[in-house]
C-alpha cells in the first residue's frame, strides 16, 4: 500500500485506451464499474477530442455482482461490435475487473464477432502503470495482427537496404506518438518532413491515426523509428526479433540529437551520408543550421544562460533529451534529473551519471519537489506537477513532458522533435527567463523606487507567489470609498465582509460597480444588502 | 445490454393533465462515482483529510475531475493497493494502519480522517468500519476516523457526499433544541446568506452538516428541523429521521421559486406568519426575476436535453422551465429518490420524460435525434457533442458553482444562457 496525492501516470488500462483513442477503427471493451468513464475526459477535454474514445464500459455496479457479470460483459461485446463495427477489438479489464475475474479476453474468445480481430489485453492494474499499459497494448494488438505474417524461424533477415534492389525510395515505420503523449501530433509532422528531405517515406506511423489495416504493413518497411519508447520500445523489440527489423533507438530531439538520429537512420538503411550530415572538425554539421538555435545560442544575448542552474524532471525519453540540449546546446548546469520512467530507469541514470548527478527516479511528487527545492534551480523543466512545484517556489518553468494540461496541447504547431523542435524549445524554455539585457537592466534599478520586487520578467510564469490579500483589515473601521466631489459612500463592516468572499480577482470590479450603484442610488452606506442590490443590477 | 421500460405514471396534482413519463434505462453509465465528491467536501472542511483506499485508477480519477492540481499538499488521497495487500487482509490491515500514522505525523492539523472505500476494497471486502474503530482506538481521540464508501460500484457522482455525512450523523449530539439544520455542502458565501435570511424570518438557530470546521457538528434530536439542500441526500436523511429530526419537504433552493418555496418551508416549521416570509422573501424573488429576466429572454422557448450526472437534474429542469422558459426534452437522472424528489416532480409539466439510470449509446442517439438548442452533460460528452453542433452545458461546474438561493437564480440561469450566448457571440466570416 502506497499514499499518492497526485500521480504521474494513470492505470494500465488508460494507456491501453490511448493506443485505442489514438487509432481509426479499433474498439476497447473494458470491463470496469461505474466511474471509470471518467477517463473519457481525458481525451475530450486535455487534447480537445471532438468524440468519445472508442470505449464501451461495462460499467457494472453491486447489485450486477451478485448477478452474472460474465453475461454483461458478453453483452456490452456483442452490442459494441455491432454498433461500431471495428477492424480490430480490444478486451481489457480495468482494477475492480481484475479482482472478479471474468476474464474478458477468453469471454470474447468464445463468441462468433464475424471474424474480427480480438485481442485479449492482461495489464496487472495493482503492480503497472499507464505507459507500461500503452506499450503492452501497441506490442499485443500488433503481434495479434502480425501473427500470420511473422516468417518461419531460421528464414534469412530482411536487408534493410532490399528497397535500392527493389528500385524505390527507402521507408521507415514511425513508432510510439499517441494521444496524451507530448506534442506528438506536431513531431510526427516534423520528423515525417525531415524524412522526406532525404528521400525517405514513412510506410506507418502508429499508433497516432493508424488502422489496424496500417499495422499489417507494418513489415513492409525497411526498418522502425522508435519515436517514443515508453510506448515503441517492447513492439519494436518485438518486430526486431520475430521479422527482423532494425530499430532507430535515437530520440532526435534536440540539435545533437537530431543529427545523430538522421545518421543512425542513414547508416541503418544503407544510404550514403550527404556532406551536410558529416561531421566537421569543430563537431558541428551543415545541416544544424535549419534550425535557429545553435545561432541563438551562441548570440551574446545568450551569454546570461550560461550556468543557469536547471532542474529537469519527466518521462525518460523527455528528461533524457533535456539534459542533453541543457547542458551542451544552451550551456545551462543541470542540477537535478528524474523520471518517473521506472522502466526506462536506467537510462536516466546513465544520463544523469554523465553530468556528475544521481538520477531521481520516483513516482512521488513531493519527493520531486523537495529534490527541486534543495537543488535551488533558476530554471525547472518538468511536467504539470512540476510546473505547480516551481510555481509554489517562485521558479520558472517550461513544461516537457506529459503528464498534460489542455496548455499543452497548443493549436499551433509546436513540435519538440527534428530543428523546429529544437526552435521551439529555445523559445519555451527561454523565454521563461529574464532576457539577458532585461537582467542586466533589472540589476541596474533594482533600489530605484519604480522597481517592484519580485519583477522577473514579462511572463507571468515566473511572477513571485502571488500575495492574497486578507480581510483581516477590513472587519474593524468602515472604509471610506473614494469618489471625489460626491460625498462620501462607506462601506458597513457586513457590506465589507460580503465583498471580501468575493474572489480575489473580481473583487475590485465589484468594489467599483457596487459604489457606482450607491451612488446612482443616492446610497450613503453600502451593506450586504446593497452589495446584492448592486450585484442583481449589474447582471448581464 | 441495453434496456428501457416505461416503469410507471405519475399523477402531477392535476388529475386531468396526463402525468410525467418515467423509463428506466440500464446499460453503460456515463456518470462519475462517489469519490468526485472529494473534491467539493474537503474545501468545505478543512481540518479534515480525505484517504481513498483503492486503486491507481481511484487516485486518477480524484485527480483528473479535481482538474488542476492547485494545492501544494491536498487534503486527499489514495492509500493505493498493491498485489501484496491483495494477497492477504492482514497485511493490507497493518500497512494502512502505518500509512494512516505516516499521514498523520505528517499533517498534524488534520482532526477528522475519512476512510473512503472504493469499488477495489469494497471487492475484497477490506473492512473499513472496523480499521476506523482500531484507528480510533489507536488515536484516542486525536483525530476521529470515520469511513464510508464512495465506490462505482455502490454511489454515483453527488452520492459520495450523502455517504460521507451519513458517517458523521452518529457523532452528532443529542439535543432537544430547536433548531433549523441545513444538510448538503454550501459555498461558504452562501450558507452565510442563507443564515442571515433565516434569522430575519425569526429563526435564531441554523446549523449546517457539513460543518465547515469537521469537529464542530451540530446536534440533533427532536426539536431540529431538517432541510436538504441539495436533492441526492437520501440515506442521511433518513439518519437524520431516525435521531429525531422532522424532515422538510420542498422543492430544493435553486432559482427564485424553489428557493422562496425552500425557505418558506423552513420558516413554516417554525411557524412564521406568512405575511413575515413574504415581508422578507418577496423582495428577493423580485429582484432575483429581474436578475433572471436577461437570460431568460436567451433561453425561453429552448429545448434542453439533461443527462443523468450530478442528481440535480431534475431540480434544474424544473427552474430552466418555469423561470426561464425552456422546453423541456427529456430529463436524466441517475436514480429516482421520489421521496425527495416529490415536490420537483409535482412541480415539472405534464408529459415531461424522465429517464432513470442510463444506456449512453441510446441516450444519445435520442439527443441525435431530438436536435435539442442546449445539453447538460459530463466533461467526457461535451466537446463530441459540440462538434456535431449540439450546445452543451457541463454539469461538474453546476456542483462547484454558488447557484443556491434567490441571490444566485441570475447566476444559475447565467451558466445556462452562456453556452448559447458564446455561440452566437462567434463568428468566422
Amino acid at each position: 500500500m502506497e499514499l499518492t496525492l497526485w500521480t504521474y501516470e494513470g492505470p494500465p488500462h488508460v494507456g491501453a485506451m490511448r493506443i485505442a483513442a489514438s487509432m481509426e477503427g479499433v474498439h476497447y471493451v473494458l470491463h470496469a464499474p461505474q466511474g471509470d468513464t471518467y477517463a473519457d475526459l481525458l481525451f475530450t477535454m486535455i487534447e480537445r477530442r471532438d468524440r468519445r474514445p472508442p470505449v464501451t464500459y461495462t460499467t457494472f455496479q453491486a447489485r450486477d455482482l451478485g448477478g452474472d457479470t460474465a453475461e454483461l460483459v458478453k453483452s456490452s461485446i456483442a452490442a459494441a461490435v455491432e454498433r461500431f463495427q471495428p477492424e480490430a477489438l480490444l478486451v481489457g479489464e480495468s482494477c475492480t475487473a481484475e479482482l472478479i475475474q471474468d476474464q474478458p479476453g477468453s469471454l470474447a474468445a468464445t463468441m462468433d464477432l464475424g471474424g474480427i480481430p480480438v485481442v485479449s489485453l492482461e495489464l496487472p492494474a495493482y503492480s503497472k502503470k499507464e505507459n507500461w499499459g500503452g506499450a503492452e497494448t501497441l506490442y499485443q494488438l500488433v503481434r495479434g495482427l502480425l501473427k500470420a505474417q511473422v516468417p518461419p524461424p531460421g528464414e534469412p533477415k530482411p536487408d534493410p537496404t532490399r528497397w535500392r534492389a527493389e528500385g524505390r525510395r527507402p521507408r521507415v515505420n514511425l513508432l510510439g506518438p499517441s494521444l496524451l503523449g507530448f506534442r506528438c501530433r506536431d513531431d510526427v509532422r516534423e520528423i515525417s518532413q525531415l524524412l522526406a528531405g532525404y528521400g525517405i517515406d514513412v510506410a506507418v506511423v502508429a499508433p497516432l491515426g493508424a488502422r489496424p489495416a496500417d499495422l499489417m504493413r507494418i513489415p513492409t518497411a525497411d526498418a522502425n523509428v522508435s519515436l517514443y519508447p515508453e510506448l515503441a520500445g517492447p513492439v519494436c523489440s518485438w518486430l526486431e526479433r520475430s521479422f527482423g527489423m532494425q530499430m532507430v533507438k535515437t530520440v532526435p530531439i534536440g540539435i545533437g540529437a537530431t543529427a545523430a538520429f538522421l545518421r543512425e537512420l542513414h547508416g541503418v538503411l544503407g544510404l550514403e551520408l550527404p556532406a551536410e550530415l558529416e561531421t566537421a572538425a569543430d563537431g558541428t554539421c551543415a545541416a544544424e543550421r535549419r534550425s535557429r538555435l545553435p545561432w541563438y545560442s551562441r548570440s551574446v544575448d545568450s551569454t546570461y544562460l550560461t550556468g543557469k542552474r536547471v532542474f529537469i524532471f519527466g518521462d525518460a525519453t523527455h528528461a533524457i533529451a533535456a539534459a542533453r540540449i541543457a547542458s551542451r546546446e544552451l550551456g545551462f548546469k543541470v542540477v537535478g534529473l528524474g523520471s518517473y520512467s521506472r522502466e526506462q530507469a536506467r537510462e536516466v541514470r546513465a544520463a544523469a551519471q554523465e553530468l556528475g548527478l544521481e538520477a531521481l527516479i520516483s513516482d512521488d511528487y513531493l519527493a520531486v519537489e523537495a529534490a527541486m527545492a534543495e537543488a535551488a534551480p533558476e530554471l525547472v523543466l518538468g511536467t504539470q506537477m512540476e510546473r505547480h512545484s516551481a510555481k509554489r517556489l517562485g521558479i520558472p518553468c517550461a513544461v516537457i513532458s506529459s503528464p498534460l494540461h489542455v496548455q499543452d496541447v497548443p493549436a499551433r504547431t509546436s513540435p519538440q522533435m527534428g530543428w523546429e523542435g529544437a526552435n521551439v524549445i529555445f523559445d519555451s524554455w527561454v523565454h521563461p527567463l529574464m532576457m539577458g539585457l532585461e537582467e542586466h537592466l533589472i540589476g541596474m534599478f533594482r533600489h530605484d523606487f519604480e522597481f517592484v520586487d519580485g519583477h522577473l520578467s514579462h511572463l507571468e510564469g515566473a511572477s513571485a507567489p502571488a500575495k492574497h490579500p486578507t480581510a483581516t483589515a477590513t472587519a474593524t473601521a468602515p472604509a471610506p470609498a473614494s469618489i471625489p466631489g460626491d460625498g462620501v459612500i462607506v462601506w458597513s463592516p457586513d457590506g465589507e465582509a460580503e465583498l471580501a468572499k468575493i474572489p480575489f480577482f473580481v473583487r475590485g470590479k465589484v468594489r467599483k460597480n457596487t459604489e457606482a450603484y450607491a451612488r446612482e442610488q443616492g446610497l450613503a452606506l453600502i451593506d450586504s444588502e446593497a452589495l446584492y442590490e448592486a450585484k442583481a443590477h449589474f447582471a448581464p | 445490454m441495453g434496456a428501457s421500460s416505461v416503469i410507471g405514471d405519475m399523477t402531477t396534482g392535476l388529475a386531468e393533465q396526463p402525468p410525467l413519463q418515467l423509463f428506466k434505462e440500464s446499460g453503460q453509465r456515463e456518470v462519475f462515482c462517489g469519490l468526485t465528491s472529494i473534491v467539493w467536501l474537503h474545501r468545505r472542511m478543512p481540518d479534515a483529510f480525505f484517504l481513498v483506499v483503492g486503486s491507481r485508477t481511484c487516485a486518477h480519477l480524484v485527480q483528473s475531475a479535481a482538474g488542476v492540481m492547485i494545492f501544494a499538499e491536498p487534503r486527499f488521497g489514495t492509500a493505493i493497493l498493491g498485489e501484496r495487500d491483495l494477497a492477504g487482509l492482514a497485511d493490507a490491515n497493518d500497512e494502512l494502519d502505518r500509512l494512516v500514522k505516516d499521514l498523520l505525523e505528517r499533517r498534524p492539523e488534520i482532526r477528522t480522517l475519512f476512510l473512503v472505500g472504493s469499488c477495489p476494497s469494497e471487492v475484497i471486502k477490506l473492512d473499513l468500519a472496523k480499521a476506523a474503530e482500531r484507528l480510533n482506538t489507536q488515536l484516542a481521540g486525536r483525530v476521529m476516523v470515520l469511513n464510508y464508501s464512495g465506490s462505482g460500484i455502490e454511489t454515483t457522482f453527488t452520492q459520495g457526499e450523502d455517504q460521507a455525512l451519513l458517517a458523521m450523523v452518529p457523532l452528532m449530539p443529542s439535543s432537544e433544541v430547536d433548531q433549523l439544520l441545513i444538510v448538503g455542502t454550501l459555498a461558504d458565501a452562501v450558507e452565510d446568506r442563507l443564515v442571515q435570511l433565516f434569522g430575519r424570518l425569526g429563526i435564531p438557530v441554523v446549523t449546517s452538516l457539513p460543518p465547515r470546521r469537521s469537529t464542530e457538528l451540530p446536534p440533533i434530536g427532536p426539536g431540529t428541523r431538517v432541510l436538504l439542500a441539495q436533492p441526492f441526500l437520501s440515506a442521511t436523511a433518513r439518519a437524520l429521521v431516525s435521531r429525531g429530526g422532522q424532515l422538510l419537504t420542498a422543492p430544493y433552493p435553486f432559482g427564485v421559486e424553489g428557493s422562496r418555496a425552500w425557505m418558506a418551508a423552513g420558516a413554516a416549521a417554525f411557524g412564521v406568519a406568512p405575511a413575515l416570509v413574504a415581508e422578507v422573501l418577496d423582495p428577493l424573488v423580485e429582484r432575483g426575476q429581474r436578475a433572471i429576466a436577461p437570460h431568460r429572454e436567451l433561453l425561453a422557448g429552448k429545448r434542453l436535453f439533461l443527462l443523468p450526472d450530478s442528481q440535480l437534474e431534475l431540480s434544474l429542469a424544473r427552474f430552466l422551465q418555469r423561470e426561464c422558459g425552456m422546453e423541456l426534452v427529456e430529463v436524466g437522472t441517475p436514480y429516482l429518490d421520489r421521496q425527495l424528489l416529490d415536490a420537483e416532480l409535482a412541480l415539472l409539466p405534464p408529459g415531461t420524460r424522465i429517464t432513470e439510470g442510463q444506456d449512453v449509446e441510446r441516450q444519445l442517439e435520442r439527443v441525435r435525434a431530438e436536435r435539442p438548442d442546449l445539453v447538460v452533460c459530463g466533461l467526457g460528452l461535451a466537446n463530441p457533442l459540440e462538434a456535431e453542433g449540439i450546445a452543451t452545458k457541463w454539469s461538474i461546474e453546476l456542483v462547484f458553482s454558488p447557484i443556491h438561493g434567490c441571490d444566485q437564480a441570475g447566476d444559475l440561469a447565467e451558466l445556462f444562457a452562456r453556452s448559447l450566448r458564446r455561440r452566437a457571440a462567434l463568428s468566422f466570416s
